[in-house]
């Protein structure tokens, strides 16, 4: 699980996944609920992008919103989404089910949920790749097991008649793992693979992940809020506050020199082996909800330096170091207006 | 030892609990199947010395939670005795009290009685007890447990669902506090928080330690949070304490092939850890464990005798290790130097967060 000395990702290449000022919002009785607010990011070939934030900070969302599974009265209400250059936030629901499974693969935190317990592993296996490639049902099943070894089960040909109840809950992870990859995607989505595993199964299932863009190119936006798994998975780190993307850049940077006030009380507050200190960092109060994000900047009511144009004027993306953050401490081209 | 005035406020001597896992007696009798007896505590041993914290960490279904539930008294032991203050805890004691313990689990939603107000959840073990003697008084004694943790008296009126994870966890923790425990038991405490609010958390219970002498029972199986808060620590591995010691000494020199690869293992944003092996494989099933040492299959020093004779637990140097290979001296305590990432605190300005010196 060492982590590449050289970035392995190819950040010159055109983007396998652009995001581009994201709104999602649900629209009810109440009126509407922006969940998400001009999100942008992108994701190179190779490149394995970690997403933190508190529990409803919108990870989930930006997912389901860019394999088109947003739950309704939840929808994209502006913005863009490209894979490979394409748009794909506005793919008729047929078309957008072909790009999810082929293009883009999906992990979820409970294996249960995306398997079928009435169908065999290898039943599951070959229907999926049968959906997507155009292959006879001995060569799906010879990829079927071919896929299983390459997620590390063993002896595959022996277990792909077996039912997910018979697995072990790594063993069903590393199942869903393969099926996400049945056909060669571009992009993976994994949204908390690892939280429902023991260390020693989580281990194994991030060094999966890393092996698909080493050895695959795949992109990957890897969702999680344990910041041990991004220290040693993701080559850049997208922190979110209240649907908006607070900073985003490389990893070292973001753990060892977090530029925005969330992300430095963020980091202050993960305990850490060998480090001494009485106290934890402490962000006091919570995450606003929705109906309750207050004008400017999300994160003024908690943030100890707030100024006046903080109250009113929302930041965006500004350069900090090798990141860019969303607050205007690091305006340096306006100068602070407080 | 119970005479002892500095005797541990807690003492467990030889826990054992075993499950009967057996299937229906009718489709035992039809498929001939034998009993099944699943050994989720075999035989546990450690003390806790008063205003300390002691820890359990292992992976999942070692039997942490059956440790401490049998501490809570949430169940009996098939074997073995838990010792409060010297006493048995399920025999009656001389001048009538109870052993003065409560317990925090990992689950803040379902803890509390979404229909009740916060206030009566918190006031409902002062009334069982009779801890307090008029409407007024217990009201005051609410006040004074919501500043405790940093809730305020107001927050008393409102119901459960109207608060954040970190916030009820806070309520469970006020409510524990109601009946002036002495010793806590946190099963997983802040697993289902966020890392920002598991901090205010953290700091809330170091801050109750310190200032009213708790003693904790804390089981997490997130390393570093063991590391910030243990003072002693166990290490379990499928119903037994493989390794238990100071809990830096541990982190430092781990001696046990399993706490090595568990160490080595975990995720931890400290950036520069060369030189690690990860653990393979799985948990083996616990109704039906390896012989010998029930690591073996998973332990890169095993060998014929750790094949066929559980090792016992023996101190070497202040800690206590189960292993054959640390006894016979084939193995030596790993040092771990842990670097932490060097945090650096913003380029510009002040932190909006100071770190306490
Ligand atoms: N009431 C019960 N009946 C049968 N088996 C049980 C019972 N309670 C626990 N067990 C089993 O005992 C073993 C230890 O369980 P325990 O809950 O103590 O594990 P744990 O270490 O707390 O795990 P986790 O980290 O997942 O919380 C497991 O194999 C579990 O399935
Ligand atoms: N069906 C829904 N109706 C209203 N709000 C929703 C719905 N689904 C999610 N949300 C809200 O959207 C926000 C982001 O949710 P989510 O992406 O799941 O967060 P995360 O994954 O970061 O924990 C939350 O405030 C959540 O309450
Ligand atoms: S923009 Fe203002 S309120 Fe927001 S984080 Fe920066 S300084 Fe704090
Ligand atoms: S007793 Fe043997 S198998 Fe068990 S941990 Fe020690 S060396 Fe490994
Ligand atoms: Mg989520
Ligand atoms: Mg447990």
């Amino acid at each position: 699980m060492q982590r590449d000395q050289q970035p392995r990702s190819d950040a010159a290449a055109p983007p396998i996944l652009e995001v581009r000022n994201l709104v999602v919002a649900f629209h009810g009785l109440a009126g509407t609920l922006r969940a998400l607010d001009d999100v942008s990011f992108s994701i190179a070939p190779g490149e394995i992008l970690g997403v933190v934030g508190e529990s409803g900070a919108g990870k989930s969302l930006t997912g389901a919103a860019v394999i088109g599974l947003l739950e309704r009265p939840g929808r994209i209400d502006g913005g863009e989404i490209l894979l490979a250059g394409r748009r794909i936030d506005n793919l008729p629901h047929a078309q957008m089910r072909k790009v999810r499974g082929r293009e883009i693969g999906a992990i979820f935190q409970d294996p249960l949920t995306s398997l079928n317990p009435l169908l065999t592993v290898g039943e599951q296996l070959t229907e999926t790749i049968a959906t997507h490639l155009a292959l006879s049902a001995k060569a799906a099943r010879a990829r079927a097991v071919e896929l299983l070894a390459e997620v590390g089960i063993p002896a595959p040909a022996n277990r792909i008649d077996d039912y997910p109840h018979h697995f072990s809950g790594g063993m069903r992870q590393r199942v869903v793992i393969a099926l996400a990859l049945c056909a060669n995607p571009k992009l993976v989505i994994a949204d908390e693979p690892t939280t429902a595993l023991d260390v020693s199964v989580q281990a194994q299932i991030l060094e999966l992940i890393r092996r698909l863009g080493r050895e695959h190119g795949t992109a990957v936006m890897l969702i999680t809020h344990d910041m041990g798994v991004i220290a040693e998975t993701a080559d850049r780190v997208a922190v979110m506050y209240a649907g908006r993307v607070a900073e985003i850049g490389p990893t070292r940077e973001i753990i060892e020199t977090p530029h925005h006030p969330y992300t430095v009380g963020l980091m202050g507050s993960v305990p850490v082996i060998g480090e001494d200190a009485e106290d934890l960092v402490q962000i006091d109060g919570s995450m606003p909800r929705l109906n309750a994000i207050p004008p400017g900047c999300a994160f003024n009511p908690r943030c100890g330096e707030v100024m006046g144009r903080c109250l009113s004027q929302r930041p965006g993306l500004m350069p900090a170091g090798r990141s860019q953050a969303a607050c205007w401490l690091m305006d340096t081209v306006t100068g602070d207006a407080a | 030892m119970s005479e002892d005035i500095l005797a541990p406020v807690l003492e467990v001597d030889n826990l054992h609990k075993w499950f009967d896992v057996s299937k229906p007696p009718l489709q035992r009798l039809i498929e001939r199947l034998p009993r099944q007896t699943l050994k989720a505590v075999d035989g546990v041993s450690f003390r806790i010395e008063r205003g300390t914290t002691f820890a359990l960490v292992g992976e999942s279904g070692c039997g942490k939670s059956t440790v401490a539930q049998a501490v809570a008294g949430l169940h009996k032991p098939t074997r073995g005795a838990i010792l409060f203050e010297g006493i048995d805890r399920d025999l009656p004691r001389p001048d009538g009290s109870r052993p003065e313990l409560q317990m925090i689990f990992q689950d803040p939603f379902a803890s509390l009685n979404p229909r009740w107000r916060v206030r009566d959840i918190i006031a409902e073990p002062l009334r069982v007890h009779r801890l307090t003697r008029s409407r007024a008084e217990t009201r005051a004694a609410v006040a004074e447990l919501l500043e405790q943790v940093r809730l305020s008296p107001a927050d008393g009126e409102k119901y459960p669902h109207e608060f954040s994870g970190g916030q009820r966890q806070r309520i469970s923790i006020a409510r524990a506090l109601a009946n002036k425990p002495k010793f806590l038991v946190c099963d997983e405490p802040t697993s289902a928080l966020d890392v920002s609010v598991q901090a205010q958390i953290l700091n809330l219970m170091k801050r109750l330690q310190r200032e009213l002498g708790l003693t904790y029972l804390l089981i997490s199986h997130n390393l570093a949070v063991i590391y910030h808060m243990a003072d002693e620590l166990g290490v379990m591995y499928l119903g037994r304490l493989v390794e238990t010691g100071p809990a830096r000494e541990i982190f430092n020199r781990p001696r046990h092939p399993y706490t090595q690869l568990l160490l080595d293992t975990i995720p931890d944003i400290s950036l520069d850890r060369p030189h690690r092996t990860f653990l393979k494989g799985e948990v083996p099933s616990p109704i039906a464990p390896p012989p010998g040492c029930t690591f073996h299959p998973r332990c890169p020093h095993a060998n014929d005798r750790c094949r066929t004779e559980p090792p016992r637990l023996e101190s070497f140097g202040g800690v206590k290790v189960a292993c054959h290979a640390v006894g016979e001296g084939r193995i030596v305590p790993a040092v771990r130097e842990w670097r932490p990432a060097a945090r650096r605190t913003p380029v510009r300005r002040v932190s909006p967060v100071a770190r306490p010196a």
